[in-house]
């Protein structure tokens, strides 16, 4: 038997290393590499000397970054209240006593397969052209405009747009975090005579709070890390109002010879994504306890 | 009482069934723009929401031209499905291994933690070393997405097989343990088989991920001439120029195979998510 058991580990060893290595090489180097690269002052190209922390201190200096951040966290803040609340209310229609469930479930999730860049670019001529087109017609004031074109509105145009697809994602996810609440439980409320308001409240939402936490994470995060709609629908603009985190390092990072300056950023965006996703979750075991 | 709890919400089904609207109609919008010639592209409600003057193929032969379709999606092909079978065959093991070495070894925790922690890596940071990186190793294309693939979604993966490995009682392996068979054998004969439902949960997982993805194609791929179908319609964005009906047809071409693969398996997909979540 102890023979047996060192095979079993020398198996288990053998499958793990080759993978750990994997890990390693694609995964943990580069982010090692690029802790580095934010000390430098590197291009992207020919030689580089290490200039300290002045990287970081710029950062906390620099107009476009702190406009890119102000972006990104009021997309994702708003995103998620959003998203939240409205796949919140779709899939309690969803699970209710209503005709032809699996069709409309199946039709709500459409947006969810489809690529945020090819839905980007279709909504991008929506936002262009036929919204306008409304507006003109029926003397809609601000629709009148591209809102894409506006500094001040564009933002909302790319809110929609990640809206429209993240609620597919995660009424699904409430869908399946109400069926876990057992009917008997709403006889008995019924029962008390408690109205659906109160049923709510004090009942529904309790048990479904494990699955509020899985949404806040998932939906704050994908937000945050916004690219392929600031791609199709804005490239940042205009006048830079929607540059997001993401699009920045990239933009700046790869063609702009921002390179170990936006590894800088890059470290910074990485430690604000831990830090918020611990901060949600502790909150929210905290709120799940107590229920 | 009871025949009240049966009743059909029907103000409810109505309201929902309206609500697609906001699903069906950028999609409505695509399709007829897919199809119209530019001529017919006017400025006027009724003008832009009217069906085309003839239901004519001719823009998306055009737009297969253009951007190489057959090319572009051969590509998107290879790369998801390579990266689907081997997350299976990879992670899956990974995921075994970790999930049973857990129980008996400090080691093992450590490493499930090392690589699920991976889960909140974003791409950003990433991306400037590993363009670098790749160049060097010659990984600078379609190989190379598939290995780093591999390696985005390991954190995930990892995370669903250990998980699901709970449901798997172990008497079955110490059974075939004590018939003398290996490790190794056990693992693909006995457990690979018995997880099934959750290789499908990751296949799922993973073909949404890969499929859609342009960031990675984009980064590590560019000045390979090799385009994903996404990345196509970015490439070709100058090619489209103010003809938004090719550019259209070639959205809707990108559009479809995922429908497609949608309608055929819609149910397993909305368990796959549902499970994937619930599980992470």
């Amino acid at each position: 038997m102890k023979k047996k058991m060192t095979n079993q580990d020398k198996t288990f060893w053998a499958v793990i290393i080759p993978v750990l290595i994997l890990f390693f090489t694609f995964n943990t180097l580069p982010m090692i590499k690029g802790v580095i690269y934010s000390f430098t002052n590197y291009r992207g190209y020919g030689f580089y000397d290490y200039v300290g922390f002045r990287n970081y201190i710029d950062l906390f200096t620099d107009a476009r970054v702190g406009k890119s951040y102000l972006f990104t966290f009021k997309y994702a803040l708003a995103g998620t209240i959003l998203v939240n609340v409205l796949s919140l209310i779709m899939a309690l229609g969803l699970n209710s006593r209503i005709r032809f469930k699996s069709a409309l479930r199946g039709i709500y999730f459409v947006p969810n397969i489809l690529g945020g860049l090819v839905i980007g670019y279709i909504f991008s001529f929506i936002f262009t052209y036929i919204l306008p087109a409304f507006g003109n017609t029926f003397n809609i004031g601000f629709l009148q405009n591209s809102i894409l074109a506006s500094e001040k509105y564009a933002w909302i145009g790319v809110l929609i747009v990640g809206v429209w697809q993240a609620v597919a994602m995660n009424t699904i996810i409430y869908i399946s975090g109400l069926q876990t609440v057992p009917q008997d439980i709403y006889e008995a409320s019924m029962l008390d005579g408690a109205s659906k308001w109160k049923e709510f409240w004090k009942v529904t939402l309790p048990l479904v709070m494990p699955f509020v936490t899985i949404n806040l994470v998932l939906s704050t995060k994908n937000f945050l890390m916004v690219f392929d709609q600031i791609m199709s629908l804005t490239k940042g603009g205009p006048a830079q109002s929607t540059e997001s985190i993401s699009y920045i390092i990239y933009r700046n990072g790869m063609d702009g010879g921002q390179f170990g300056f936006q590894s800088a950023n890059a470290v910074i965006f990485f430690l604000v994504i831990v830090a918020i996703s611990v901060f949600q979750m502790t909150v929210m075991n905290k709120k799940e306890e107590q229920l | 009482m009871m025949r009240e709890k049966k009743k059909t919400n029907w103000l409810l089904t109505i309201i929902l069934i309206l609500g697609t609207v906001t699903v069906f109609f950028p999609l409505y919008m695509a399709v007829i723009i897919a199809f119209k010639q530019p001529s017919e592209m006017t400025n006027d409600v009724a003008g832009a929401l009217s069906f085309p003057a003839k239901w004519s193929l001719d823009n998306f032969k055009q737009a297969m031209e253009v951007t190489d379709f057959w090319h572009s999606l051969g590509n998107s092909l290879l790369i998801t499905l390579t990266t689907i079978v081997l997350a299976i065959l990879i992670h899956s093991i990974a995921g075994y291994v970790i999930g049973r070495g857990m129980a008996r070894r400090k080691s093992f925790r450590f490493i499930y933690l090392y690589i699920v922690s991976g889960m909140f890596v974003p791409f950003s940071i990433l991306m400037m070393p590993l363009v670098k990186q790749t160049a060097q190793m010659g990984l600078g294309n379609r190989a190379g997405v598939i290995l780093l693939y591999l390696v985005f979604y390991m954190p995930m993966n990892v995370l669903l097989y250990t998980g699901y490995l709970k449901n798997i009682p172990l008497a079955l392996e110490e059974a075939a343990d004590i018939d003398g068979a290996s490790t190794w054998k056990t693992y693909w004969k006995i457990v690979f088989p018995m997880m099934m439902p959750m290789h499908a949960t990751v296949a799922i997982l993973t073909a949404l991920g890969t499929w859609n993805d342009v960031m990675t194609p984009l980064v590590i791929m560019s000045g390979t001439g090799q385009n994903t179908l996404p990345l196509a319609q970015l490439s070709f964005q100058t090619q489209f120029g103010t003809n938004y009906n090719l550019a259209f047809a070639s959205y809707i071409l990108a559009l479809i195979p995922i429908l497609i693969f949608y309608i055929i398996c819609q149910k397993q997909i909305l368990n796959g998510v549902a499970n994937g979540a619930v599980k992470g």
